[in-house]
């Protein structure tokens, strides 16, 4: 393809590109919209409370941070309804919601011009488990044809990309909570390329009884039921973290692109980097690699990072693995560190999109969300913990650190707009 | 004699692919193509399913895929269980 050809479609052409976030959506316990649920984090209100989608008072586990006021209608049409599951409803409203607050239409841009790529680590659970009781309580007859691809992890970047007509490089990212970071990530890759901009981010839902059982064998989950004391990242007391549902994307967007259309940038992705751990019992964890690749990546220093997004796995060894790593790099107490997800539970792919979009909005209000429900920080996690409410801060450049099960670490340096 | 009718087929494809707005299925849409109906090919892979599984029938698919509204879905159906009922 001709560069002249390739500028046609859309295509800048290979280029080094600062990666400007031009738009958010959040769809997350404690609010459906970015501002709804930004304004609950900084109050500190905890989302996490008894399930309700489904009953689980069999369960050990009985909490959960689900979303509450999701009109399905409101955000998919007639047509979308049969063949979405929850997840992916979830996802349209929050790449509606990115799309808008970017001011970006597509419809007035080359065909190849914008690309999706999503990430996801659990498909479409809620509507599987509804065609997989289908099939063995009634026949194969009884399942119906949306299942082919309802189930699927890119089931949301494909619908995103219909419903918006994106039809630049699109794709999906697997890996557990790293995901949101991970697609971030792939999407500026996508712009180093000269793609113009990319729907990105992560979400997942789980919250039926074959989610439930999943994440019970996969373990981890805390058994607490009172919902102030059953997720408490880096506190003396975590005994193990919750689940919730939900995610954020973004419009991230070749940077010159976005200044010449006049967009609001509402921060630059400055670094990113991924690890994996070795094998059990073979090697150290490779989270701090993770931090300092993506610091090196962004050209900063330990001491240019004004606030740490942390991981927060709620549980007493993954809790020291991770402050170890943070003393590491800053010294004890050397950063305020934060996990707004102590109110939301841990939300798989969802839940490191969410804390890129909580450090997109600290940096632009100028104040760290609260770790709602850690009370007592443990003495050998020396981590200066933003608990109890907001705490105002000059903010010019967040870390957000994410783990996924199975052996993911991702970072991402995140710097307020010139 | 067991047959398809046309209300029948609206319902089902209202359940099972839901409706597009500003689409009357209750109008004269006999003759209305699938696609002007909002309707793929999955959303009728969708209803002929059902249509097998509660008739009891295997239908021809592919002669179903040239179907291309309403009127040529069921004369196909209908000419199957009439074939049916006369076997």
């Amino acid at each position: 393809m001709t560069a002249l050809a390739g500028r046609e479609r859309g295509l800048i052409g290979a280029r080094d590109v600062t990666a400007a976030v031009t738009g958010i959506g959040v769809v997350a316990p404690g609010g459906v919209g970015t501002e709804a649920w930004w304004a609950s984090a900084l109050r500190g209100r905890s989302a996490i409370g008894p399930v309700t989608r489904f009953d689980a008072s069999g369960s050990p586990a009985r909490l959960a941070g689900e979303i509450a006021g999701f009109t399905d209608e409101d955000h998919v049409s007639g047509r979308l309804l049969p063949q979405t599951d929850r997840v992916t409803r979830l996802a349209l409203a929050a790449a509606a919601e990115a799309l808008g607050m970017a001011e970006l239409d597509p419809e007035g841009l080359p065909d190849y011009a914008v690309g999706v790529v999503t990430a996801n680590a659990a498909g479409g659970f809620e509507f599987g488990q509804r065609e997989l009781q289908a099939l063995w309580s009634r026949g194969s007859r009884h399942v119906g044809a949306y299942q082919s691809f309802a189930w699927f992890y890119a089931a949301n970047s494909g619908q995103i990309s219909i419903r918006h007509g994106l039809r630049g490089p699109s794709g999906v990212v697997v890996s557990e909570q790293a995901g949101g970071l991970d697609a971030v990530a792939q999407a500026r890759r996508h712009l180093r390329r000269g793609v113009q901009a990319v729907v990105t981010g992560g979400a997942d839902s789980t919250l039926c009884p074959w989610g439930w059982t999943a994440h019970l064998a996969a373990g981890g989950m805390s058994t607490a039921h009172d919902p102030d004391r059953a997720y408490l990242p880096f506190d003396a007391d975590a005994n193990g973290h919750v689940v919730g549902e939900g995610g954020a994307l973004f419009v991230v967007e070749d940077g010159d692109a976005a200044r010449a259309r006049g967009a609001r940038v509402l921060g630059l992705v400055a670094g990113c980097a991924a690890t994996f751990d070795p094998a059990p019992g073979a090697g150290r964890p490779r989270l701090l690699a993770a931090a300092e690749l993506a610091l090196a990546d962004a050209e900063i220093t330990p001491a240019d990072v004004d606030v740490v997004f942390a991981d927060a796995a709620g549980d007493r060894a993954a809790d020291r693995a991770e402050a170890e790593a943070l003393t590491t790099l800053f010294g004890p107490f050397g950063v305020p560190v934060t996990a707004p997800k102590a109110m939301t539970g841990r939300l798989l792919s969802g839940g490191s999109a969410v804390d890129l979009a909580a450090a997109l909005l600290a940096l632009r209000d100028q104040v760290i969300p609260p770790t709602a429900g850690t009370t007592d920080v443990a003495d050998d996690c020396p981590v200066d913990l933003v608990t109890g409410r907001a705490r105002p801060a000059r903010l010019r450049t967040a870390l957000v650190l994410a783990r996924g099960r199975g052996g993911f670490n991702a970072a991402t340096v995140v710097r307020a707009a010139d | 004699m067991d047959r398809l009718e046309l209300t029948e087929l609206t319902a089902l494809l209202r359940t099972c692919a839901g409706e597009g707005e500003g689409i009357d299925l209750n109008g004269d849409v006999l003759d209305t193509p699938f696609v002007d109906l909002g309707y793929d090919s999955l959303a009728l892979l969708q209803v002929t399913g059902i249509v097998e599984r509660d008739h009891d029938i295997t239908l021809d698919e592919e002669a179903l895929d040239e179907a291309e509204t309403p009127r040529q879905y069921l004369d196909l159906v209908n000419q199957a269980l009439s074939a049916r009922a006369a076997a």
